[in-house]
């Protein structure tokens, strides 16, 4: 508490949000209808005009939103005080993303330790295996309990070819990030630009690699959201990773676009260290998920 | 959209009253404008979820089907309890932090006030959305508030799809709202103003918003899993294809045990202002307040399967829920405790506030015992999913959370319009409630150990006296809800000026603003001794 507080800036009042949230539920709105339309619940075909209405505005929206904050920020309206507030909401937001990944992840856990052993008749609750009597426990789960309504797939994917690969990709991303956040420490403006392009290159790479894994376990693997829990499991935390990745990608890329303009400077440089603290964190999910959804 | 905002307003707001029109309510950033739209959408959605518990209350005023098909009954329950929870009691606490924490503490306003009016104006949004889906093929969801699969996956009506991205909207408005709270707390507290200085409501605020960031997540991942089990062909609570059911429940109840802490330890912070201030004492034991609230919040992430110990869970999980749930009975009854040591040779007046706030420690603490009985497992087998469980978490919700952000608007409304409180129809309303309340749930008790089965619309003949009083208490509690809309307009209309302090031992920085206080609050921080 060492600035006064007079310095606080509080804005003006701000269009931004209410057209935000109007935006916002366009999207959900649009979402619900399209995915039941989708499953023929619903015939309507306006879902998916009103989605892409809602996420096209909500991008303009975001960057008009992150445009006023950058001038006011650039017009020296900012106080040390008021940084420090947006770290607090990064690192916070950070936090409410891992819990986000430890649903899924307390997932993944629970359903390899309990679920599919007391399914095959294991432990204390084995008693389920009466359900289906043919069935045994094993992980991967190749074989469902319902073969028929969840075909297990034909085999997974091997974690010592393109995911060993990725991993390689994300730990060396977090570094190429860190030696451009140094660069720009050091205001070596050339070798920032270097790194941060690199880190965004791999990250596209790594995009790349995963959209062609996903390819292989659909079409030749059998691996797919409906291969029983292994499926199930394996989609929704490399899924939602892979979007986290570009988003993350995407951060990055206008945080590149704002160094090329001339943005930030060895001592005022919030929004990079947050793109980068983005993009630590998903790699450190990933590091999780190689372990955990992969190798073991 | 290029006309909108993209001058820079280079002077910051302080020094100008409020704008005109309806502007100033969409564009705000001012936390007190944005605690009132919350408080007013809160008492909205409360009239709305309130009205819904009536119908569901006329439906059981006799036993047999007499006003409304089983299949809406069931959406009624969904709704109620949606709204209440989401829409009512957690909106109601984050205005009451808007308007207190920043004048409580000495900020000039919230610490991020643009993402503060955009954490608002997404809730109009998602419960128009849910809302809309009484009226969609297949009718509302129907599948109770918990939403357990397989009800909200194989036997879900379409609407769950809609309530799937209405759920996930209210997590994003709450998780804005709680880092909003937490920078606030963290980086905005006047000089002077240390940790162990805090005013109770802010404590309580604080760890409520850790609770937030921490449960809300797990509630999107959840809801996540529904949504591609219903559409996308996954199955995470389908044992055919080697997920279970009871997996949904986990992760449900992870979120959803620290949910009834984010439902009622504001609520605490508030009782633990307004009882010093009537008993004209300071409160007793501060230090244990803050820990205990802090032992209470970290204790409720380990014990959600006591929701679960009828669905099968192997022994020594029934085990530990069970003596995990009872521990956390200390640090609430260090609370109930300080909380009456305060009082203990006060100058006690009885004010409506002060009644309210009495109210609740009595009755929640009933509440509280009656959890004790279900945090027994054994004994849980018998009452789990009776009327004895809806009893148990109305007396802690509605006489508990209901009770304690009444006593808190009852309390502050002068601060805020600067009128004085019409004490005679505020203990009116008091009373109607109290007497109301109790009539509604107390019967709920003796129906639910007798064996009345929850969420049923109709129940065998034994069970209609209790009923019949139980309904006639909804109808009374609901009714008298009208005179609190009819005392806050009028307070707001008009009214006795009220003093700075407003209550003879009130005391905290709220109270040496003016009332009602400026628009802008401590541009200049006050110095805190």
């Amino acid at each position: 508490m060492s600035e006064s507080h007079s310095a606080y800036y509080v804005p003006a009042q701000s269009r931004w949000p209410i057209f935000a949230s109007v935006a916002l539920a366009f999207l959900g709105y649009g979402a619900a209808t399209f995915i039941n339309s989708l499953s023929g619940d619903t015939p309507a075909s306006y879902g998916v005009f009103l989605l892409i209405a809602g996420m096209t505005l909500l991008t303009l929206i975001l960057f008009g939103w992150f445009g006023n904050v950058i001038t006011e920020s650039r017009a020296g309206l900012y106080s040390g005080q008021l940084d420090r507030s947006f770290r607090i909401g990064m690192v916070w937001f950070i936090f409410s993303e891992v819990m986000f990944f430890a649903a899924f992840f307390g997932t993944l856990f629970y359903v390899r330790t309990l679920a599919v052993p007391w399914l095959g008749g294991e432990g204390d609750k084995g008693v389920s295996q009466m359900l289906w009597p043919q069935f045994t426990a094993a992980w991967p789960l190749m074989e469902t309990p319902d073969n028929t309504l969840f075909p297990g797939p034909k085999a997974t994917v091997s974690p010592w070819h393109i995911p060993l690969f990725n991993t390689m990709l994300l730990v060396s991303s977090s570094v190429t990030v860190t030696l451009a956040h140094h660069a720009l420490l050091r205001n070596d403006r050339k070798r920032l630009k270097q790194w941060l392009a690199a880190t965004i290159a791999l990250g596209i790479i790594f995009i790349g690699f995963q959209a062609y894994e996903y390819a292989e376990a659909y079409h030749e693997l059998g691996l797919t959201l409906n291969a029983g829990i292994y499926g199930a499991t394996f989609f929704i935390l490399t899924g939602f990773h892979g979007l986290h990745v570009t988003l993350g990608t995407l951060i990055l890329f206008i945080i590149l676009m704002r160094v090329m303009r001339g943005h930030f400077d060895p001592q005022k440089h919030f929004a990079f260290e947050a793109a980068s603290w983005y993009w630590h964190f998903v790699d450190v999910v990933w590091v999780g998920l190689f372990l955990f959804v992969y190798v073991l | 959209m290029s006309a909108v905002g993209t001058e820079v307003d280079t002077h910051d707001d302080h020094h100008h009253g409020p704008a005109r029109g309806i502007g100033r309510w969409l564009f705000t950033t001012n936390h007190k404008d944005i605690g009132t739209l919350y408080l007013f959408f809160s008492l909205i959605m409360f009239l709305i979820g309130g009205s819904m518990a009536l119908l569901i209350r006329a439906e059981l005023f006799q036993p047999g089907l007499q006003l409304i098909e089983p299949g809406f009954f069931n959406q009624m329950t969904t709704l109620h309890g949606l709204i209440m929870v989401f829409g009512a009691v957690m909106p109601a606490f984050v205005g009451l932090a808007n308007w207190m924490i920043p004048i409580m503490i000495g900020a000039p306003d919230m610490a991020l006030p643009r993402m503060n009016n955009w954490s608002f104006w997404i809730l109009p949004f998602a419960f128009a959305m849910l809302l809309s889906s009484l009226f969609m093929e297949g009718g509302a969801p129907n599948f109770g508030w918990t939403f357990y699969a397989p009800l909200s996956t194989t036997y879900a009506p379409p609407s769950v799809t809609y309530f799937v991205f209405g759920v996930h909207m209210m997590g994003i408005s709450s998780i804005m709202g709680a880092i909003n709270i937490i920078a606030t707390i963290t980086n905005m507290r006047a000089p002077g103003m240390t940790w162990m200085k805090l005013p109770l409501f802010v404590w309580t605020w604080l760890i409520t918003a850790f609770l937030l960031l921490a449960v809300m997540p797990v509630l999107a991942g959840v809801v996540t899993m529904v949504l591609t089990d219903v559409h996308f062909g996954t199955s995470f609570f389908n044992a055919a294809g080697g997920g279970d059911p009871v997996l949904f429940q986990h992760v449900f109840w992870f979120f959803g045990h620290p949910e009834v802490y984010i439902m009622i330890l504001p609520a605490f912070g508030i009782v633990s202002h307004i009882i010093p201030t009537f008993a004209r004492k300071p409160l007793f034991g501060y230090a244990s307040m803050v820990y205990a609230t802090a032992s209470i919040a970290v204790l409720s992430f380990t014990v959600w399967a006591h929701h679960m110990f009828t669905v099968g869970i192997p022994l020594a999980g029934e085990l530990f829920f069970m003596y995990a749930t009872m521990a956390i009975a200390v640090p609430t009854g260090v609370k109930v405790f300080n909380w009456m040591a305060t009082m203990w040779r006060g100058s006690i007046t009885f004010e409506t506030p002060m009644l309210f706030a009495l109210a609740f420690v009595v009755l929640f603490t009933i509440g509280g015992l009656s959890g004790l009985m279900l945090a027994i497992a054994p004994s849980d087998f018998q009452y789990h999913d009776t009327y004895f469980v809806v009893a148990h978490f109305h007396y802690v919700l509605v006489p508990g959370a209901v009770f304690g952000i009444m006593a808190g608007v009852y309390f502050w409304l002068p601060k805020w319009t600067g009128h004085v409180l019409d004490e005679r129809a505020g203990r009116r309303h008091f009373w109607l409630s109290f007497i109301g309340v109790n009539l509604t749930f107390f019967p709920m008790h003796f129906i639910g150990l007798a064996g009345m089965p929850r969420r049923i619309p109709d129940y065998a003949l034994q069970f209609a006296d209790f009923n019949m009083v139980a309904s006639i208490g909804a109808f009374l509690f609901g009714f008298s809800q009208l005179l609190f809309v009819w005392n806050v307009i009028s307070n707001i209309r008009k009214g006795r000026q009220a003093t700075d302090q407003v209550w003879e031992g009130a005391q905290g920085l709220e109270w040496e603003l003016s009332s009602p206080p400026p628009y802008h609050s401590f541009s200049e921080p006050p110095k805190v001794n």
